[in-house]
């Protein structure tokens, strides 16, 4: 079972935050990989914001394709940042790890925003279809303010090797994932976190319904829902469909993938919509064992467990920082400081939100559907 | 001269080629007449027979030849009082004296055909082998790297729908406040759905079967609901129902059927306006497994006064329902005045769709539904359906399968992205080897949403002696020994309609244990695995190819 370490903050923090809780939680991820996923990056990237990134890993050729390839697609790349790659012992070292800012091809300066996602993802697609066969490109992100690094490796190891002790990097949301390689070859692609216009999540546990799930989404006709090298990805596409595609808001993604049984429908408020939404998306329906961790688009950070809540999770901190972790020591090297009695432990009927900033966590009862908030000093 | 007797029996069919032998035990025999008299086709006859006893008495041996008349039970050879290999006899015996032998190497198809008649019979086709159903493993086990659910202690939701479902952009919600409503503005149509248990009753006519083993599995149907909770509705058949049933509460748990021949429908229409519930649903009949291509019928036997009345028709007339909706010249007009006719009988609250047989044009007929937004489902009945009657080349040779015509009607739905919008009922061969949980579950895993059952549920709930060997299989003649297909009350009154209803009860129960047996293990239980193929496997690659699922040695 992979071990999941995010942080939501006020303040930028490093990555380093997240690897080190996910030291703490050692004995659930194997070394096989890590991914990070930054939102609300600070530092040299504060000015750039308005930029998309588009983070992946290339071979020498492939970043030359690469490049050629957004130069005729009109995009002007206004600044790369690449790790300080530090040879660790045990970590293979690829050509080229960059986060390159390009500002939008000219005809797209004043499009909507849903033209320019749609412009963002379709390249992002078109890049990792040309560098599929001979691995010569692999992107994980193309998306203002958001950025991806991805690697087979140690976490700690992992840190050390993209330098990320020099403390360039930092971010206000911050998600990491330790991989525990079960089913699958090792593959970038299928490590964690996923993330589609906006939307960033990671998950541990397997999902057992994934090819019924895998099919539903790739028949949606939304581009974008492709690849699912991971059992997991499908978890950030449903993700996507209930907010940005159906337009629900996102306590529906809880109602749509753990549905209440028929006679706790008609307790809710909304029972009416939820019957309709009961049959309409059953697909979608999800059985764990899984915790979910993720970002919306606004900042928001949430966690969501499995029906029966067959997977730990743990959220905690202090007014300006939670950390949303899949176990609670990780919590504990993140922020020490927090008041320990305050912790959230989400189970089958939560989900579990932390707003943009870290001022506080709502829990959302879905049996009831409605929302506590617990605030720390 | 008179004609010269022939002595070599000449023109005569030898017990050899005859499907069943009688094995009888003179020593055995107390000569009861029980077998003899419980024969449904008197196959068997008493007889006597001359016997030659040498006896010896006294110290030395004295061979003394008697002659003495003996009465004996015997078999006949004509073929139209073939021993069926019911096993009636047996089990009326009671010392265990008589009982019938299959015989491999029989010729009674080459027979059976006397005055140009074709065979014409009850039952299912006459192939005993394992169907691909059977062959079906369930292979992906979770165990370490995501814990196998508990099927006695987490909750499990075997539940599924019928009725037209709207895909989730197409629904009439708005948000409000962070919550969606039903929006009350919105001249969407919501189709009506039915939350309704996996495994549906097929369809079995009033008139086909006896008024014990309706009400019976009525009976049945009705506690499954009311005191168990288990939402299991059954097809009437074409025929319609009895009166009382329609104007009651229980019509909910209900499925009408309209086929070919309307019959029944009078008293349907004559009875809506008193109707206290809505039927769960109603089936347009175009085809039937056992028998595709071919219409409904119920032999004169059949017709007596309570069938006469509930159909509309005189008594003691074969009731034949011709192959086709006769009305109607295209499938696009077939299909959608059917529907929509029948949705507007019941101002659209009744999810109304199609059955037809298993057939390589499924995918056709299929396509045609999912552009038609009152279509609610679409039931495939494939080739081990059964009947009540049908000739004997049509139920063994006509149809297709119904594991690959649901495989591929699925994926085809996946194509369009109507997955979850046209619910898919799979039928005919459930349950052939007695394996009905593992066999609804696999069909569930192939794509299906729902499966329907009836041959199966003759046999586990009232004894229907037929197989796969042509045993029995009287079911057109109206001299069911069961009492299960008949009108004849000398016969039906062997049937306890409480038993059946009980026997349907333990059915459904342990159908659902295994049910939840079979999805625990490979973690699904909040929803039904529709489409779950990678958890099943199959060792023959052709069929894994076939059906897009792996193989396994
Ligand atoms: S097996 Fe059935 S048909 Fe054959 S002799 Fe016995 S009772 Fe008659
Ligand atoms: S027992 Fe009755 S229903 Fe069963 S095969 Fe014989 S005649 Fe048909």
């Amino acid at each position: 079972m992979c071990r999941l370490a995010a942080i939501t903050a006020s303040e930028y923090f490093s990555p380093m935050e997240n690897i080190h809780a996910l030291e703490t939680m050692k004995e659930g991820h194997d070394g096989s990989g890590m991914g990070l996923m930054l939102k609300n990056i600070g530092g040299f990237a504060e000015p750039l914001k308005e930029y998309p990134i588009l983070s992946g890993i290339c071979s020498r050729d492939g970043l030359k394709a690469l490049d050629e390839f957004m130069k005729s697609k009109g995009f002007k790349e206004v600044h790369m940042w690449n790790p300080a790659i530090k040879p660790v012992a045990g970590i293979e070292k690829k050509d080229c790890y960059f986060a390159k800012f390009y500002d939008y091809p000219s005809r797209y300066r004043e499009s909507t925003r849903e033209e320019k996602e749609a412009l963002l993802t379709g390249t992002r697609l078109a890049l990792r279809k040309m560098g599929e066969a001979d691995e010569s490109i692999v992107v994980f992100s193309f998306y203002p303010d958001v950025l991806t690094l991805k690697e087979v490796g140690d976490p700690l190891a992992l840190g050390e090797f993209f330098g990320l002790e020099d403390g360039r990097l930092k971010a206000k949301i911050i998600l990491a994932q330790g991989r525990q390689n079960t089913n699958y070859a090792i593959n970038l692609y299928a490590c964690h976190p996923f993330f589609i216009q906006g939307f960033g999540s990671m998950t541990n546990g397997e999902n057992t319904a994934f090819v019924p799930i895998r099919q539903y989404l790739m028949s949606r006709g939304v581009p974008g829902y492709v690849g699912y090298q991971s059992d997991s990805e499908v978890f950030t596409h449903i993700l996507h469909y209930t907010v940005r595609e159906l337009g629900f808001p996102i306590t529906y993604y809880k109602d749509i993938i753990t549905p209440l049984k028929q006679e706790e429908i008609e307790g809710r408020p909304d029972a009416g919509a939820l019957r309709l939404i009961r049959q309409s998306l059953r697909m979608l329906v999800i059985d764990g064992p899984n915790c979910i961790i993720g970002f919306t688009p606004e900042g928001t950070c949430f966690m969501v467990q499995d029906s029966k809540k067959l997977r730990p999770g743990a959220v905690g901190g202090v007014k300006g920082k939670y950390a949303l972790m899949s176990e609670e020591c990780g919590i504990d090297r993140a922020i020490p400081e927090r008041d320990r009695s305050l912790d959230v432990f989400p189970m089958k009927y939560d989900l579990v939100t932390v707003p943009m900033g870290a001022s506080e966590v709502k829990v959302w009862d879905q049996l009831k559907s409605q929302t506590k908030t617990i605030s720390s000093r | 001269m008179g004609p010269v007797k022939k002595p070599d029996k000449n023109h005569q069919l030898t017990l050899k080629d005859f499907p069943y032998g009688i094995r009888w035990r003179d020593d055995r025999c107390t000569r009861c007449g029980r077998c003899t008299a419980v024969c449904p086709v008197k196959a068997i006859v008493p007889g006597v027979r001359v016997e030659r006893v040498v006896s010896s008495e006294g110290a030395t041996p004295t061979p003394k030849v008697t002659r003495r008349v003996v009465s004996v039970v015997s078999q006949v050879n004509d073929i139209d009082r073939y021993c069926t290999g019911c096993a009636m006899c047996q089990l009326v015996c009671p010392n265990a004296a008589i009982e019938p032998e299959f015989n491999p190497d029989h010729k009674f198809l080459h027979f059976k055909n006397k005055g140009g008649d074709a065979y014409k019979r009850g039952g299912r086709r006459n192939d005993p082998n394992p169907s691909t159903l059977d062959m079906l493993k369930f292979t992906r086990i979770s165990m370490l790297t995501d814990p196998a659910l508990d099927a006695g202690r987490h909750e499990f939701h075997l539940r599924t729908y019928l009725g037209r479902i709207l895909p989730p952009e197409a629904l009439p919600l708005k948000a409000e406040d962070g919550r969606l409503a039903v929006d009350k503005n919105s001249d969407v149509f919501v189709p009506p759905v039915r939350q309704i248990y996996p495994i549906m009753i097929g369809s079995m006519s009033v008139g086909a079967l006896s008024p014990p083993m309706w009400e019976g599995l009525a009976m049945g149907v009705a506690y499954l609901n009311e005191q168990l909770g288990m939402p299991v509705v059954m097809a009437s058949g074409e025929g319609g129902m009895p009166p009382r049933l329609l104007k009651s509460r229980f019509l909910k748990y209900f499925i009408l059927q309209i086929a070919s021949g309307y019959f029944g429908w009078d008293e349907i229409i004559r009875s809506l306006p008193h109707m206290v519930e809505d039927p769960a649903a109603i089936e347009i009949k175009y085809g039937q497994g056992a028998k595709p291509g071919d219409g409904g019928l119920l032999m004169s036997y059949k017709v007596l006064k309570l069938i006469a009345s509930i159909r509309g028709v005189p008594m003691r007339v074969d009731l034949a329902s011709p192959p086709t909706h006769q009305t109607k010249y295209s499938i696009e007009e077939a299909v959608a005045k059917m529907i929509i006719s029948m949705s507007m009988a019941w101002g659209f609250r009744v999810p109304v769709y199609p059955k037809i047989s298993g057939t390589k044009t499924a995918k056709a007929v299929l396509n045609n539904l999912a552009r038609n937004p009152y279509a609610s489902a679409l039931s495939i009945d494939g080739e081990d359906g059964g009947t009540g009657a049908a000739y004997n080349v049509s139920m063994d040779k006509m149809g297709h399968p119904i594991a690959l015509n649901i495989r591929q009607c699925y994926l085809d739905l996946v194509r369009q992205g109507k997955q979850n919008e046209l619910p898919l009922i799979a039928a005919g061969g459930v349950g052939k080897k007695g394996n009905l949980a593992a066999n609804a579950a696999a069909l569930i895993m192939l794509g299906a949403s729902a499966v329907s059952v009836g041959k199966y549920l003759m046999q586990s709930t009232a004894g229907c002696l037929g197989d796969e060997h042509n045993r029995c299989n009287l079911c057109n003649t109206g001299r069911c020994p069961r009492g299960i297909t008949t009108q004849d009350p000398k016969l039906y009154r062997r049937l306890d309609s409480s038993k059946v209803a009980e026997r349907l009860v333990d059915v459904f129960r342990a159908a659902d244990t295994e049910l939840k047996k079979i999805f625990a293990p490979m973690g699904r239980s909040t929803e039904l695995p529709i489409g779950m193929s990678d958890g099943l496997s199959v060792g023959d690659q052709a069929i894994a190819d076939a059906l897009g699922i792996s193989y396994v040695c």
